[in-house]
C-alpha cells in the first residue's frame, strides 16, 4: 500500500442497467440520451415535457404515458392504482389539457392475492371518478412468481385542449413568482417510512391527488400561467432546475416560505433527506406574473388541495440556469439538480 | 421542529456573526473535522458569515471517503460469494474499489442490501438462516458501539450466519498525522461532536497541548458551528490552546461509558490504512480474537492485495487533509460529479467535494 495522496478513477460507463438509471437524476438522463433518444428522437420527443402535444384532425391533444412500480403497493394515503391514475392525469393537466381518457396495462405477478387486485382495481375506479376521466382500454399480463413484484401498472392518457394556452419554461421572466399548492415531500417520505417500517406519532400520508380541478380553477379565471409542472420524482428542486435550465433564467427560493409538514421535516432530518428532493404526487409548481400571485394563492387556498399554498420563490435575471435559495439564516446557497441520493421505486 | 430550529435561529446567527467580526483580528485557519459539519457549512453558506481573515479547512471526517480501497475490494469479493447477503450503508455502494463498485457487483448478481443500522443486518440474519449475512461496518467511533453491540447480540441470539467486516477508523490518530504535516496550516480544530458523544474528549487534551492548537468539541447546526469557531478564535487571539466543549447538550467529558465498554469488549486497536492518507498507526478497530466467529475476514479468508491501480488522478488526499479545497481540483464539476465520482469525497453526502458540488456558490454567480 503506498502513502501517496491518491484516489482511483471510477467506472463511468456501466455495461448493465443499474437501479440508479431509474433515479430521475443525471444517470437517467444519460440513459435517455445515449440509449433511447439516440434511436427514437423526433420533433415531438424533442420538446421534453410531461405530455406530448400532437394535433389530430385539427384538434390539439395532449398524450402521455407512465409506468408505476411503487413498493409497497399499498401505502398511507394511497396505493399503486390511485397513483397510476392521478400520475397520468397530472401529466396531462400541467400542460394545460383537460384529462379525458386513460388506458390501464397490468403486469401481475403470479400469486398476487385476488383481494389485493380487486382493491387496486376499485381504487382505480374511484380515482377515475374523482379525476373525471374514463378508463377506455387496458391489458393484463401475468408473469411467473418472482419475475415481478406483485403488480406493475402502466397508464397512458389523452387530454383535450379546450382553451388556447402556452405553457413553456421560455415564458418565465425576471420577477415572476413561483407558487406551490402545499406541503412538499409527503409522498416520498410516506412510501419510504412504510417500506422501512418506521412509524411516527402522527402519520405521514402521501399527497397523491388529481391536480386537474385545481389547475382548471386557476386557468378558468383567465390567469396567464407562464409555466407549470408537477413536482414528482426528484422533487421540487429537480423540477425547478429543469425550468431554470430550459428557460435560461435564475430561480431564487425562500427557505422560510417552503411549506413542509412538521413530521416530514423531522423524518427528513432523521434520515438525512432534503425535502426539496423528495417526490410529491399531488403538487403543482406554477410560474406566473407577480401581479397574479395573490389571486393564484387565494384560489388555491379555496381548494382542498391548496390549503397550504405559498409563494416559494421568484424568477431572477441573475444566475441563468441555476436555482439558489435564501436560507433561514439569511445566507444564499445553490439548490442543485438531484444526484447521488435516491429513493428507488417510490412511484 | 423543536430542539433543531432553535439552532438555526437567524437572530442568534446574527449575534454570533457580529461577535466573530469583533473577535477575529489576525488570520486564522480553523479545521472542522467531521463531514457532517462540512455539509452544514456548505448547506447554510456559513463561509459567507465569516470575516475574510477566517478560513475554514475541511477535515478527513467522512467515513466513506477514508475507507481504504482494499476493504471495498474485500466487500465485493465477499458479496460475490453465492451464499452471502452483503449489508451496507447506501453511500458505500458507489465507491469504486480496484476494479468496480458494489453497485456493479449488485448488477452482476451479488446480493447487496442497503441498511440503515447493523440491527437491520441482524434481522436479515434471522430471516435468511441459510445465508451468510455480512455487515460492512465503516465509520468512526460514533458507529462503533452499535456495530459492537450487533456482534454481542449475534452471540446472544446464537446466530451462526452474521459477520462483521470491520473497517472502523479512529479520529485522534488522524488528527495527530494532520497536525504533524507541515503542508496543513491548522490553527484550531473543531472536533466532531458525535464522535465525542461516544468517546468524550479526554484524549484530545494531550493533542491540544502537544501541538498547541485549541480544540473545540462542536455540534452540527449552524449556530453550533459559528459558536465553535468563535470559541476557537477567542482562544487563538488570547494565545490559549485548550480543549473546550461547545456541544454541551450532547457531549460529556468522559463520553458514553457503556458505549466505550462495548468498543473495548469487541474490538482491538490496530494500524489501519486510510484512503488518501496512507497507514496511520493505531487508528483502526478490528474484531477481537474472542469474537472471531463473527469476523468476516476469518470466515472469508481474503488476501489484501497491494493496490497497483492507485493512479494519481484526483486531489482527494489533499482535500481530506485540508491542504486544498475541492474547487482547486481540475476535475471538480467537470469530469467529477456525484454521478461520476472520481474521488470518494464526491460520492458520500458527507464528502467535502459533494458538499461543495451541491452548495458551493461559483464565483460567477451574483447575489443580492
Amino acid at each position: 500500500m503506498n502513502n501517496e495522496l491518491s484516489c482511483p478513477l471510477p467506472m463511468n460507463e456501466y455495461d448493465k442497467v443499474l437501479l440508479a438509471h431509474g433515479s430521475g437524476g443525471t444517470l437517467s438522463n444519460k440513459l435517455y440520451n445515449d440509449v433511447i433518444f439516440s434511436e427514437l428522437m423526433n420533433e415531438y420527443l424533442y420538446d421534453i415535457h410531461d405530455s406530448a402535444i400532437v394535433t389530430s384532425g385539427g384538434q390539439k391533444i395532449a398524450f402521455t404515458t407512465d409506468s408505476y412500480v411503487v413498493k409497497p403497493i399499498f401505502f398511507p394515503g394511497g396505493d399503486i392504482g390511485k397513483l397510476a391514475v392521478f400520475g397520468t392525469v397530472n401529466d396531462l393537466a400541467v400542460v394545460g389539457a383537460k384529462p379525458s381518457f386513460i388506458s390501464c396495462g397490468f403486469i401481475i405477478e403470479e400469486g398476487l392475492l385476488m383481494s389485493e387486485l380487486k382493491k387496486i382495481v376499485h381504487s382505480i375506479f374511484e380515482a377515475s371518478l374523482k379525476a373525471n376521466v374514463k378508463v377506455v382500454t387496458g391489458d393484463t399480463k401475468v408473469v411467473e412468481k418472482s419475475k415481478g413484484d406483485k403488480i406493475y401498472i402502466n397508464t397512458s392518457g389523452i387530454g383535450i385542449f379546450d382553451r388556447e394556452i402556452l405553457i413553456s419554461p421560455k415564458r418565465c421572466k425576471d420577477g415572476d413568482v413561483i407558487i406551490i399548492n402545499g406541503y412538499i415531500g409527503n409522498h416520498g417520505i410516506a412510501v419510504m417510512l412504510e417500506r422501512e417500517g418506521i412509524t411516527f406519532e402522527s402519520k405521514i400520508e402521501s399527497d397523491c391527488a388529481p391536480l386537474n380541478d385545481l389547475i382548471s380553477n386557476i386557468l378558468n379565471i383567465g390567469i396567464d400561467v407562464h409555466m407549470m409542472r408537477d413536482a414528482t420524482r426528484g422533487g421540487v428542486a429537480s423540477v425547478l432546475n429543469e425550468i431554470a435550465k430550459s428557460g435560461n433564467v435564475g430561480i431564487l427560493l425562500y427557505e422560510e416560505n417552503l411549506p413542509i409538514q412538521e413530521e416530514v421535516k423531522s423524518a427528513c432530518e432523521i434520515m438525512g433527506f432534503d425535502p426539496l428532493y423528495v417526490a410529491n404526487e399531488g403538487k403543482v409548481i406554477i410560474v406566473a406574473d407577480a401581479s397574479d400571485a395573490d389571486k393564484i394563492v387565494s384560489i388555491m387556498k379555496q381548494h382542498e388541495l391548496g390549503k397550504n399554498a405559498a409563494v416559494i420563490g421568484e424568477v431572477i435575471s441573475n444566475n441563468a440556469g441555476v436555482v439558489t435559495m435564501k436560507t433561514v439564516i439569511g445566507t444564499t446557497r445553490i439548490v442543485d439538480m438531484i444526484s447521488g441520493e435516491q429513493l428507488p421505486r417510490i412511484c | 421542529m423543536k430542539y433543531v430550529e432553535e439552532y438555526r435561529d437567524p437572530e442568534l446567527v446574527r449575534k454570533l456573526r457580529v461577535a466573530l467580526q469583533n473577535t477575529a483580528e489576525k488570520k486564522w485557519n480553523v479545521m472542522e473535522v467531521c463531514g457532517g459539519q462540512t455539509h452544514t457549512i456548505m448547506k447554510y453558506g456559513i463561509n459567507d458569515l465569516l470575516p475574510p481573515n477566517l478560513n475554514l479547512l475541511h477535515g478527513p471526517g467522512c467515513p466513506v471517503c477514508v475507507t481504504p480501497i482494499e476493504y471495498i475490494d474485500a466487500a465485493i469479493e465477499i458479496a460475490m460469494n453465492e451464499n452471502v447477503i452483503l449489508a451496507s450503508y447506501g453511500d458505500m455502494l458507489r465507491v469504486r474499489g480496484s476494479n468496480f463498485d458494489l453497485l456493479s457487483a449488485k448488477g452482476n448478481g451479488a446480493d447487496v442490501r442497503i441498511v440503515y443500522s447493523p440491527l437491520d443486518a441482524i434481522k436479515l440474519a434471522q430471516k435468511y438462516k441459510e445465508k451468510n449475512i455480512v455487515f460492512f461496518a465503516i465509520g468512526f467511533e460514533t458507529t462503533a458501539p452499535a456495530n459492537g453491540q450487533a456482534v454481542l447480540l449475534a452471540k446472544r441470539l446464537e446466530l451462526k450466519n452474521f459477520f462483521l467486516l470491520s473497517a472502523h477508523v479512529l479520529v485522534p490518530p488522524a488528527l495527530r498525522l494532520l497536525l504533524r504535516d507541515n503542508r496543513t496550516k491548522i490553527n484550531a480544530i473543531l472536533a466532531a461532536g458525535h464522535v465525542c458523544s461516544v468517546m468524550g474528549y479526554e484524549e484530545y487534551i494531550d493533542i491540544a497541548e502537544e501541538f498547541g492548537v485549541p480544540i473545540i468539541v462542536t455540534g452540527f447546526e449552524p449556530t453550533d458551528i459559528l459558536e465553535g469557531i468563535l470559541m476557537a478564535v477567542k482562544q487563538l487571539e488570547k494565545g490559549i490552546t485548550r480543549v473546550e466543549n461547545q456541544y454541551r447538550r450532547v457531549v460529556v467529558k468522559e463520553g458514553n461509558i457503556e458505549g466505550k465498554k462495548i468498543i473495548n469488549q469487541v474490538f482491538n486497536v490496530v494500524d489501519r490504512a486510510w484512503r488518501g492518507m496512507g497507514i496511520i498507526p493505531q487508528s483502526g478497530l478490528e474484531i477481537k480474537e474472542e469474537y472471531s466467529d463473527y469476523n468476516a475476514l476469518e470466515k472469508f479468508p481474503l488476501t489484501f492485495k497491494e493496490n497497483i491501480n492507485n493512479k494519481l488522478v484526483c486531489i482527494a488526499g489533499e482535500v481530506l487533509r485540508g491542504i486544498k479545497k475541492p474547487f482547486e481540483c481540475l476535475y471538480f464539476r467537470k469530469e467529477c460529479s456525484p454521478e461520476h465520482p472520481i474521488g470518494a469525497p464526491m460520492v458520500s453526502s458527507e464528502g467535502a467535494c459533494a458538499a461543495y458540488y451541491h452548495y458551493y456558490k461559483n464565483k460567477t454567480l451574483t447575489y443580492e
